[in-house]
């Protein structure tokens, strides 16, 4: 899609023509995040929409205890150091960023007066700072201010390599932080910064007290007490926390919101397994939310029909995909297999690769296995040339595959399989160990024998496929076979960083240890290019046009094969009100405005 | 006898050394680290984890880092957490009430119940009585502890309602109310760990006391007119009881094995939970202090059954 498409869609949400929400699906569909696109419309003076809440209380408090439970346990409470997302979340009742991204993608100020843009001058128009305004009469739970010096700390304590925060890569664009007055700082970044929220912004972006953690900068980090005993500006001040297991919340009597939060305390169980605990909320009653219910539909519906719970779905960057090797991996070069130095026999074929992608047949995978956990993705696909094009549907079609094949050349062997030159097409296709993998490579592996194309299936425990160890052979990173199936993760709501998964410059080897991110070793100077232009570009809707540009490329010469969206999936009870993932923030960003019917 | 004590505990010590070698060997070996979560988000740079691994001595040869380990060791540093970065020693104590609690009660209710069925099944031997109790029995011990919890939480939790199935050691409430929810929530991890454990035992009660109940001191007991009730709980019982203590003492490893499934079923903040969790997050330290402290356990309860069995049998002696 061209910048004169998008602008001319951004025209009739102006007009009221086309509803924001469609607008956000379109750029979603596109390979973009609802945070750009909400940042494209913000830009063209397309007011923002702001959250609604159903339910606005009198007083703060008289809900009681809400019981949340997460099936992998908080194991700390510092934001900086959380390892995955369950101590992201933990850590969010206490603390808070400047801003959040609700579900559509806009930012909501929290910790901020109001959300930077270049209307009102706090973005820069060169894309070389953002002034932030704070918020006055915070206060943190131990009663003293929230100030600029605490935003200017946080940077300075992050960006220590000594301290290892794994927040940093959030914070690395950043040259300088100015405080201008006690309550307004400015972001100097090294070069023009389209996408000014990654830091203070989001999960990555939550803002711990200057007093309590300047001796424990660098080094010293471990040592920090206040690690496990958080002192924030959430809505819930700390009562308690076992390592691993609970995490017990009392409300905040000085929120800085009115009136809120509603329950009077909160409490984060972890533990046990993905389906007890939907169980625990849809099923018995015995708690009000869990989170990522990875759960096959089936049971899931079973489970709603008691009426006590529901499954809440939401869109956010998970894409399992299949990836098609464009090195040899059956060849050894200077000690690697599938090194950059060899091509693929037969994957290197446009019309192999055309095949692959007409065998995959995602409706089958969508409605058989992952149900309403797992959207058969359209429009990510086929990127279309306009917008909602017929083009879009993904295409399951064995006869074409076959035509295909045929023309090119590939021609049945005694054994049903086709070969040219003395090349037959036989594949390894490699994934994790997991009940909807395995299931999905059998969809593939008999659509594929239809073909002539002989598949051999492979299966690798979880903790050894996504280990980063450079001397194992069965990594993901080292993709020692033909074709590998995963979910990729689009963890930041914009997806330039994501995109570097196909940058020639990231090709994963031997020399980087396996660490670079562009697994399937494609390389291609326009995709380079206009993806070096997208980093700098400070026009949103032109930068998404590259964006769309450079996920263009990868759909028509079939890189990957994508095959199932996955959303995120919480349970909730039904007498919860206004609990709204974000799937692009924590499950707990407005945890202040939850709310339950007694 | 203190001579032998001195020996035990003299050989006991190369015994975990050797424990503790392996068992670093092979958590060296296992594919994975702890800092593996880092590695597959595009979010965080490279060299962050390399960083931690750095900072936290995971580069160093295996060697030097089981040097390192067993030095600390011995001057009662168990090192920290490399998930929560918190000592080891305070997670491993913030976590063993629950286990304690959970487990004694279950070994109590394995006793209560075997020790009198026991009894009973033999002085009726192929009675109805005998042949239900040996049928339950059998049943007993052959069905895992991981589903008999799922079958429990299916009736007790989910068709009936009657029990919560997830196990809070934090409860907000006070005076009786606080013991109620506790009993409340202690009853299916504590029954599926108690009638596992029982039905072995029931066992080994009946054997025992079938070898005792036709030995002549029984009949003389009974050729003097004591009562029955006294023959039996002051010949027969106390006699049967001697192997039966120690193969209980002996038993008690196991215990602490069939914890480690039913804490994560009905997620119970124990030791066991801790050591999955660990196990599963690559958390060397703590993985490596929980399988020690269990080794350290089989080890002292071996020694324990033997010095109690020498206690009980004075016939038994010691050099």
């Amino acid at each position: 899609m061209e910048e004169r498409a998008l602008r001319t869609l951004i025209d009739q949400v102006r007009a009221g023509t086309l509803s924001r929400r469609r607008f956000v699906k379109v750029m979603v569909g596109l390979g973009l995040t609802a945070p750009m696109a909400a940042q494209m419309l913000a830009s063209t003076g397309v007011a923002q929409a702001q959250t609604k809440w159903t339910f606005s209380p009198t007083k703060r408090g008289g809900g009681g205890l809400v019981k949340t439970l997460w099936w992998q346990a908080p194991t700390l409470l510092n934001p900086h150091f959380a390892t995955g997302t369950k101590d992201q979340d933990a850590s969010r009742i206490f603390y808070e960023p400047l801003g959040a991204y609700d579900p559509d993608g806009n930012i909501v100020p929290m910790l901020a007066a109001e959300v930077p843009s270049q209307q009102n001058g706090q973005v820069a128009k060169d894309g070389m700072s953002v002034t932030w305004r704070l918020r006055k009469n915070v206060v943190w739970h131990d009663g003293k201010p929230f100030t600029a010096d605490d935003v200017v700390f946080n940077w300075e304590y992050v960006t220590d390599p000594a301290t290892a925060a794994v927040s940093s890569g959030n914070y690395r664009d950043i040259a300088r932080i100015d405080k201008l007055d006690s309550h307004t700082v400015k972001l100097v970044f090294k070069s023009p910064t389209p996408f000014w929220s990654s830091p203070f912004c989001g999960p990555y972006g939550m803002i711990i007290p200057k007093h309590l953690f300047q001796a424990y900068k660098g080094d010293k980090s471990r040592e920090a007490p206040n690690n496990l005993k958080p002192v924030g500006t959430g809505p819930f001040r700390f009562a308690d926390f076992k390592p691993g297991d609970i995490v017990r919340a009392e409300l905040n009597p000085n929120y800085h919101v009115p009136n809120r939060p509603f329950f009077d305390a909160i409490e984060m169980k972890g533990g046990g397994d993905a389906i007890s605990a939907a169980r625990a909320v849809i099923q018995t009653g015995e708690f009000d939310y869990a989170w990522n219910i990875q759960v096959e539909d089936e049971i899931l519906k079973r489970m709603e029909q008691g009426g006590k719970g529901r499954a809440d779905i939401v869109a956010g960057g998970n894409i399992e995909h299949i990836q098609l090797n464009n090195t040899d991996p059956w060849t050894e070069v200077e000690g690697e297999r599938s090194s950059i130095k060899t091509r693929h026999p037969f994957l290197t074929d446009p019309a192999v690769r055309q095949a692959l992608n007409l065998l995959v047949d995602r409706g089958s995978v969508q409605e058989q296995i992952y149900g309403r956990t797992g959207i058969a993705t359209a429009n990510f696909v086929n990127a279309p040339s306009r917008f909602v094009s017929k083009n879009t549907r993904w295409e399951f079609n064995v006869d074409r595959a076959n035509q295909l094949l045929d023309g090119a050349g590939w021609k049945r062997g005694s054994d049903g399989i086709r070969a040219k030159d003395g090349k037959k097409l036989r594949l390894v296709y490699q994934t994790s160990i997991n009940a909807l993998r395995q299931k999905t490579q059998q969809v593939v592996k008999q659509a594929c024998a239809k073909a002539g194309i002989d598949v051999e299936l492979k299966s690798v425990t979880a903790n050894v496929y996504f280990s980063s160890d450079p001397a194992n052979p069965d990594t993901y990173s080292h993709f020692y076979t033909d074709i590998q199936m995963y979910t990729t993760t689009m963890v930041e709501p914009d997806p330039q960083r994501f995109l570097d998964q196909f940058t020639s410059w990231e090709i994963a080897s031997k020399e980087n240890k396996w660490q670079g991110r562009n697994i399937s070793r494609w390389r291609n100077e326009e995709y380079d290019r206009a993806w070096k232009a997208a980093e700098a570009e400070m026009d949103p809707v032109k930068r998404a046009a590259l964006l769309v540009k450079t996920n263009d490329l990868v759909i028509q010469n079939i890189v990957v094969v994508p095959v199932v969206f996955r959303p995120r999936v919480a349970a909730i009870s039904s007498r919860m009100r206004d609990v709204a993932q974000s799937g692009w923030d924590s499950d707990f960003w407005a945890l202040a405005y939850w709310s339950k019917q007694p | 006898m203190s001579k032998y004590l001195l020996r035990r505990t003299l050989i006991s010590i190369p015994v975990l050394v050797g424990i503790s070698a392996v068992l670093f060997t092979i958590l060296a070996l296992a594919p994975g680290d702890p800092f593996e979560e880092l590695a597959t988000n595009p979010n965080v740079p490279a060299e962050v984890r390399l960083n931690l691994r750095a900072k936290f001595g995971l580069d160093d040869p295996l060697p030097v880092r089981y040097a390192r380990w067993v030095t600390s060791m011995v001057r009662g540093d168990w090192g920290f957490s490399f998930v929560s970065r918190v000592d080891v020693d305070t997670l491993i104590l913030q976590r063993l009430p629950a286990t304690l609690v959970v487990l004694g009660s279950a070994l109590l209710l394995a006793i209560l119940i075997a020790v009198p069925i026991g009894t009973y099944s033999a002085l009726r031997p192929y009675s109805i009585f005998d042949q239900v109790a040996t049928t339950f029995a059998f049943i007993g011990f052959s069905l895992p502890t991981f589903f008999t919890g799922l079958l429990f939480i299916l009736i007790f939790s989910i068709y009936l309602d009657w029990l919560p199935f997830i196990y809070r050691a934090d409860i907000s409430a006070s005076g009786w109310r606080w013991y109620w929810e506790h009993v409340r929530q202690s009853i299916m991890p504590v029954a599926v760990l108690g009638l596992f454990q029982a039905s072995a035992t029931t066992r080994f009660m009946r054997a025992a006391v079938l070898d005792v109940i036709r030995l002549d001191y029984v009949n003389t007991a009974r050729a003097k007119g004591l009562s029955e009730r006294t023959t039996l709980v002051k010949h027969v019982v106390r006699n049967a009881l001697i192997p039966v203590v120690t193969l209980v003492a002996l038993q008690i490893p196991t215990i602490f094995g069939g914890a480690i499934v039913t804490e994560q079923i009905f997620r119970v903040p124990g030791i066991g939970s801790l050591l999955i969790s660990s196990i599963l997050a690559n958390d060397t330290p703590v993985v490596m202090a929980i399988t020690f402290v269990y080794s350290g356990l089989v080890v002292v309860s071996n020694l324990a059954a033997d010095l109690l069995y020498g206690w009980l049998d004075p016939r038994i002696s010691y050099r």
